[in-house]
């Protein structure tokens, strides 16, 4: 009797599952349900410890901000450059498409750095000209948006860019045929057939921006109840020897990214292709 | 009047697509553009829609000149070879996007939508996605879709190409009946001269980017203008220097004035014909023939045979640089 090679149940698919599970449950798994059984070890007091400190509240609030803005921004930009990127030949194009990557390979504290140099108000190329006309961008909220955006950049396109490349133009050249303009084929054809592309790439951005550390700490100032977002005050209470305060922001942060994450598999329909 | 395609060239790059095509298309009928696959069947096609642009030459639309209009105002229907359906809209909300476009009244798009899926027997799947549809009954939705804006003209690029034979066969003859019903000028792309033969009113015969030849399947059948147009409606064989179709030459057991004389050399029996290969001095001639006209001719490999041209038949003089394809 012949036996596939790649059957299901030999010694060696065994071995695998175990080895994959052991390493899940290590590296995952219980690390992230320590910081919840830490978080709620006298149960609900440590979280409504943390909306009691208005500092903490004013982090949120800003964290909340800046990940909402970076991952409207990116959207936009992200749907804007697949476009370009899928339809059009240019010269350059594949240095662009290398270029969208950078954000994922360079440390967040390069990013940081690199804004500031920028954007510095004192020495940045740009920000002397613009606190003139009263923008500050480092040490307050445009830089912590835009170090966000920067980081999370790749994560719609990379996502939306495959899926405009299988649907092909053929749709859109049938719209057009029927007499729909530019507008009304993206509207009516594009975005419906990348939607679950772009909800994939937003749930992505926005876990990414919400958990952004690095780059924020460079450019915020790091100003207690001003510029200190969750992850700065995650640090902050844990060099301090707060550990239930840590310990429970941490979990606020993780759960945001687990609600988004099994609202879109509860959402997503079975089959779509 | 009609579509009137005019001094048109094409090149990708260096390469020429279409040379100076001059076709006009009638209106009413159905015109089939037939060829040899990259032969230029579609880029002529998705010019006349405005899809492609031409790199010069002009094309005009029921008397207006369509050169410069953008492809969303040539109101022309276009059914693609891989269908195109919209995959996220349910069948009804296909053939409904034309109409909405347009900004119909509510109550006359679902009543044309109605029509029109009644008119290709998809009535009962109106609220299908396309997924769940065969490949024959998205191509017929795609025809719907196209004809709900009651375009002027009617494009189809190889629509049953992507189908089985069998399907193929039943929406040719489906097409040509629909065809008579709704009267609207038709030009579908074919590189079938079968499909081409049996549904067309008129062949434009496109190779390399050239127009071979125009006229009606019988014009094409029986006056060839040239050795390529011969060889591509049919079967050929060389027979004294010229090209006859395997059916047009008469075999005759005994000497005839004027005849070929050869020694058949191979026999095929295939359902009800007999294919001979007969071997003479100027080459292999192939024959084609029924079975019991070869059973009363008694052929067999090694008899002797006699061959000449049938009267009436169609001939064409070999041109050496042509390659018959
Ligand atoms: N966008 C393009 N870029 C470069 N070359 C192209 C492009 N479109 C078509 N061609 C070339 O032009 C030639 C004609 O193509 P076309 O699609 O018109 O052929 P066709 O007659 O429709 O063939 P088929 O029966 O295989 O569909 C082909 O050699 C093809 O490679
Ligand atoms: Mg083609």
């Amino acid at each position: 009797m012949a036996r596939s090679t790649f059957g299901r149940k030999g010694p060696v698919a065994y071995l695998l599952r175990l080895l994959v599970i052991a390493y899940l449950f290590f590296l995952v798994a219980w690390p992230v349900s320590l910081v919840v059984t830490n978080t709620f070890d006298e149960g609900f007091v440590s979280i409504s410890d943390l909306f009691a400190d208005p500092d903490v509240v004013t982090a949120l609030r800003l964290t909340l901000i800046a990940a909402v803005s970076a991952v409207v921004i990116n959207t936009v930009f992200g749907v804007g450059i697949s476009l370009l990127l899928v339809r059009y030949e240019f010269p350059g194009k594949r240095a662009l498409s290398a270029l969208i990557d950078l954000p994922l390979s360079v440390s967040p504290i390069v990013v940081g750095l690199a804004l500031v140099l920028v954007y510095g108000g004192r020495e940045g190329w740009l920000g002397p000209t613009l606190e003139r006309v009263g923008i500050q961008v480092i040490f307050s909220t445009p830089g912590i948006v835009m170090a966000t955006a920067f980081v999370a950049l790749p994560l719609v396109i990379r996502e939306v860019v495959p899926v405009l490349t299988e649907v092909g133009i053929e749709q859109e050249q049938a719209a057009e045929s029927l007499g729909a303009n530019a507008w009304q084929r993206f509207v009516r054809i594009t975005l419906p057939s990348v939607k679950w592309a772009i909800v994939y790439g937003v749930v992505l951005s926005l876990a990414r921006s919400l958990g952004e550390f690095g780059a924020v700490k460079v450019v915020s100032g790091n100003v207690l109840g001003e510029t200190r977002t969750a992850t700065l005050v995650v640090e902050e209470k844990y060099l301090n020897f707060d550990q239930q305060g840590a310990y429970a922001t941490a979990f606020l942060l993780a759960m945001v990214s687990v609600a988004c994450i099994v609202v879109v598999s509860l959402i997503r329909p079975k089959s779509h292709d | 009047m009609s579509i009137e395609v005019a001094g048109v060239n094409k090149k990708f790059g260096d390469f020429v697509a279409l040379e100076n095509v001059n076709v006009t298309i009638p209106t009413g009928q159905l015109t089939a553009l037939l060829g040899p696959s990259g032969g230029g069947k579609s880029t002529l096609l998705r010019i006349i829609a405005g899809l492609e642009t031409a790199d010069s030459g002009t094309i005009s639309i029921n008397g207006n000149d369509a050169t410069r209009l953008p492809a969303q105002k040539r109101n022309v229907g276009f059914v693609f070879q891989h269908y195109a359906v919209f995959k996220h809209m349910t069948v009804a909300k296909n053939v409904a996007f034309g109409l909405e476009i347009r900004k119909r009244p509510k109550a006359e798009v679902a009543a044309r939508v109605d029509e029109l899926l009644k008119l290709v027997h998809l009535g009962q799947f109106a609220h299908r996605l396309p997924s769940q549809l065969s490949g024959g009954q998205r191509q017929r939705m795609a025809l719907a879709r196209a004809l709900a804006v009651e375009p002027q003209v009617l494009l189809l690029d190889e629509p049953f190409g992507a189908l089985d034979a069998k399907v193929r066969k039943e929406l040719r003859d489906w097409l040509r009946r629909l065809h008579d019903e709704v009267h609207v000028t038709t030009v579908f792309v074919t590189h079938d001269q079968e499909e081409a033969l049996e549904v067309a009113d008129e062949i434009v015969v496109i190779n390399e980017g050239r127009v071979e030849q125009v006229g009606s399947p019988d014009q094409l059948y029986d006056e060839p203008a040239n050795n390529f147009v011969m060889g591509f409606l049919g079967e050929v064989t060389t027979l004294n220097g010229r090209l006859v179709r395997p059916h047009d030459v008469e075999v005759a057991t005994s000497p005839r004035p004027e005849a070929l004389t050869g020694t058949v050399s191979r026999v095929l029996r295939i359902g009800f014909e007999v294919r001979a290969t007969v071997t003479t001095e100027a080459g292999d001639v192939t024959t084609v023939m029924t079975r019991t006209h070869a059973r009363s001719l008694g052929l067999e490999s090694g008899v002797q045979v006699w061959l000449s041209e049938a009267a009436g038949a169609t001939t064409v003089p070999v041109e050496p640089t042509t390659t018959v394809g």
